[in-house]
């Protein structure tokens, strides 16, 4: 059984409110740091647990908060990114309805190592049920004296504001994030300079995900070396990841990083396989943005060894043959399912939520998602496939912000790895209209894995 | 010991002020490797960095760090460090972007240019005839907006607007009270005013001046004439609310429009007046300087482009690859 630090008490009955929570040994933490420990102690702690953020991108988080500029006479504000609207992720959500005193504790031991005297949760829109959680549970631990003026006797104030968002999802891209904080319109920023010299209100800001905060609780408890021991090489401790797709038993489940993928789609303990006894096609492995990857190279990377769930192992491969492990949303495809129907899916969204500050990205997403379309369609052409192609590598890199990576991602991948799908679409755009390619051209549509391994 | 940095851009050694824009580096040397910018503006804080049109390469970061950067960045909004190493022109890694960001630009552009009014001066013209493909690969409908007026005077044409951002700019920034901005998001954006409301304020001219396209259009001027059958004065008046220095459009006898002074990036000296601009047209009205001078090649003086092709394209076999289709239009003239 794997070690649970962040969801060990989430079938507690009653853990949502303030003294159950704290019966399970709740804010021990706080108490822990604000007691015994300097804002910089709690830093290196941070630093020693080699904690990465979960929020995608992976930069370790003591690092991310050594960089935050701290000049005299200046706010600084911790911003807690729980702005979740990536298909296919939903563990924050989860956390934060079930266990919400866990982000708030982890929140204050945060702020205080930051030094921030205001932090917001930036909370997205549609989660109207989370907002109103949050909101009870920081006025319980306001109620008990650990927020408010003067916490535990520490001299250490801090006010902790929940902030309901627009629901965009380019306000989950740090910079946009803050514009919107500020009220104004949900544009990212052109960086440099990055938040943590010049962020909410021009000042240094540091912007977390929801779940980097939390595991701040568990490092701190047990201290940065025992969180380190968790975990495979550079990727330590554990992971929430939302399963979802043609799984027996889709959820959010909290992983050791360095579990193998295998063992987390097939065993007993995690998703039970896949469900109606169907076979596993391809897997998008970190939430919507991350590329593709079909059955074979999901379960070993390319050189043959096994694939675990690691910031490492899934990058492993790069564009070609790999993924990343990004937000943890883990989605399962059987045979019976379309990729291109799933292709233009992302890309409708992409082209949905983009900002359309930058040319490449506004008007970008709308091609792929209509040349996306003609071909789900049946109208598609052959040059089409190349012409997508093209248009994404148009996108990718040339943006302001990674939407226009994440737009172009899913595309490039789904061509690389399924190109006969898509060719096939044109060529037999009446059949495909009816069924799907799985069902029609393959009786054993993924070769076994020791004959892909071997050819390479 | 002078603080100013080094930067090399094509090549071509400038010293310049820390801080400077690569951009604005590449315009102290002028000619071919300027950057083209959409949405920038000198005279505009905080423009640049959304048309992604400026992008270049740079080679090497700074003396102290000589690792390139990972991605080609807009030169507009990126600083120079001392020793740094650029790549416009000479990078067909650059070019390429460019032809794509020019090929998007265009995508939902209707390309009306025969009875568009800002045709001759437009920068989306010049642009996508330097860098851009001759035809497109888009075959989906384009946006279309309905024409709006905002003010009395002008006129907003959606359906030509490459969201530069200029005009959200300087309504921002040299007109009070504000009502004008972005609504909507992605391709679906659109500038509009607040709940269509008139722009009434002495300086709103200046947002025909710095719009790249014809979306904002001079209603005085509207179907007026073309650009390069006019001829430019340069002319000053008393003004007492703007500096009043103006080129006067004339078409023999007759003044048809007023703009500010605009340097060969297309940017004004400085901002006039909405008097200046719509209500001043008479000869007796002004000082007349003299022809304002406009470059021999431009469109403006000559009615057309010309097809000679930069020298380093000539000689360097991966960039004439890069340009391949460029290179045999202009050969076939």
């Amino acid at each position: 059984m794997a070690r649970k630090l962040l969801l060990g008490n989430i079938n507690v009955p009653g853990i949502h409110t303030f003294d159950v929570y704290r019966q399970h040994g709740g804010y021990r933490a706080v108490e822990k740091a604000l007691k015994t420990m300097t804002p910089d102690a709690v830093v290196e702690e941070v630093k020693t647990s080699g904690l990465r953020g979960r929020g995608g991108a992976g930069f370790p988080t003591g690092m991310k908060w050594s960089f935050l500029a701290k000049p005299e006479g200046r706010e600084r504000y911790l911003v807690c990114n729980a702005d979740e609207s990536e298909p296919g992720t939903f563990k924050d959500r989860y956390l934060m309805t079930h266990i919400p005193h866990l982000l708030v504790e982890g929140m204050i031991v945060s702020s205080f190592a930051l030094g921030a005297k205001t932090s917001y949760i930036y909370v997205r829109g549609e989660m109207m049920p989370q907002i109103r959680i949050l909101e009870r549970a920081i006025a319980e631990a306001k109620n008990a004296g650990f927020l408010g003026k003067n916490i535990l006797g520490s001299g250490y104030d801090l006010e902790l504001y929940v902030q309901p968002g627009g629901g965009a999802y380019i306000c989950g891209e740090e910079t946009a994030l803050i514009e919107s904080l500020e009220g104004k319109r949900g544009n990212p920023r052109i960086k440099p300079p990055f938040p943590a010299i010049s962020g909410v209100w021009a000042c240094p800001t540091v912007v977390n995900n929801v779940e980097t905060i939390a595991a701040v609780v568990p490092i701190i408890n047990d201290g940065g070396e025992e969180y380190a021991k968790v975990g495979n090489g550079r990727s330590t401790g554990t992971k929430l990841i939302s399963a979802s797709g043609n799984l027996n038993k889709p959820g959010v489940y909290e992983i050791e990083l360095g579990l193998p993928v295998e063992e987390f789609i097939y065993s007993e303990e995690y998703c039970g396989g896949i469900a109606n006894g169907k076979r596993l096609k391809a897997v998008v492995a970190g939430g919507s943005s991350v590329p593709i990857l079909p059955a074979n190279l999901i379960l070993k990377t390319i050189n043959g060894q096994p694939r675990l769930m690691s910031y490492e192992s899934l990058s492993d491969g790069g564009f070609q043959t790999g993924s990343m492990l990004g937000s943890g949303g883990f989605i399962a495809f059987d045979e019976d399912q379309c990729i291109v129907r799933n292709t233009w899916n992302f890309a409708r969204f992409y082209h949905h939520e983009s900002c359309g500050q930058c040319s490449p990205c506004r008007e970008g997403t709308g091609w792929m998602e209509k040349v996306l379309h003609n071909l789900e369609n049946g109208h598609g052409k052959m040059s089409d496939i190349d012409l997508l192609v093209d248009v994404s590598k148009k996108i990718e890199g040339n943006t302001i912000c990674p939407l226009g990576d994440a737009a172009a991602w899913p595309v490039a991948s789904a061509i690389r790895h399924f190109r006969d799908e898509f060719e096939w679409h044109i060529t037999n755009s009446k059949t495909a209209m009816e069924q799907n390619y799985g069902l029609a051209n393959y009786a054993d549509p993924l070769p076994k894995l020791e004959e892909v391994t071997s050819q390479n | 010991m002078s603080d100013k940095v080094k930067v090399t851009i094509d090549g071509i050694t400038v010293e310049v002020e820390p801080g400077t824009s690569i951009l604005n580096a590449a315009r102290q040397i002028g000619g071919d490797i300027v950057p083209p910018a959409m949405c920038y503006y000198s005279k505009l804080e905080g423009s640049g960095g959304k048309c992604r049109t400026c992008l270049v390469k740079v080679s090497k970061g700074s003396e102290k760090d000589p690792r390139p950067m990972p991605k080609l960045v807009a030169s507009c909004r990126t600083g120079v460090m001392d020793g740094m190493e650029v790549q416009n022109i000479t990078s067909p890694e650059v070019i390429e972007a460019r032809k794509g960001v020019v090929e998007i630009l265009l995508i939902n552009h209707p390309l009306d240019c025969p009875v568009c009014d800002q045709a001759g001066e437009c920068h989306l013209q010049d642009l996508s005839f330097e860098h851009g493909v001759a035809d497109t690969r888009y075959e989906f409908d384009r946006r279309t907006f309905e024409k709006i007026d905002i003010g009395d005077k002008i006129q907003l044409h959606m359906t030509r607007c490459i969201l530069c951002y200029r005009c959200v700019y300087v309504a921002d920034q040299i007109t009070d009270n504000r009502v004008h901005g972005i609504l909507g998001r992605g391709d679906a954006s659109e500038i509009s005013t607040y709940i269509e409301k008139a722009i009434e304020n002495d300086f709103s001219g200046n947002v025909i001046d710095v719009c790249p396209v014809g979306a904002l259009t001079d209603k005085t001027f509207r179907f007026k004439n073309r650009v390069w059958f006019t001829k430019p004065v340069d002319a000053h008046r008393d003004c007492p609310k703007c500096k009043g220095k103006v080129t006067l459009w004339y078409k023999g006898e007759e003044v048809l429009r007023v703009t500010g002074r605009k340097d060969q990036f297309g940017e004004v000296e400085d901002f006039i007046c909405n008097t200046c601009r719509f209500d001043t047209k008479n000869t007796s009205d002004w000082v007349i300087e003299g022809p304002r001078h406009i470059s021999h090649t431009s469109v403006i003086s000559s009615n057309h482009y010309e097809m000679t092709l930069l020298p380093v394209i000539k000689e360097n076999p991966i960039l004439i690859e890069a340009n391949k289709i460029e290179f045999d239009r202009a050969t076939k003239v």
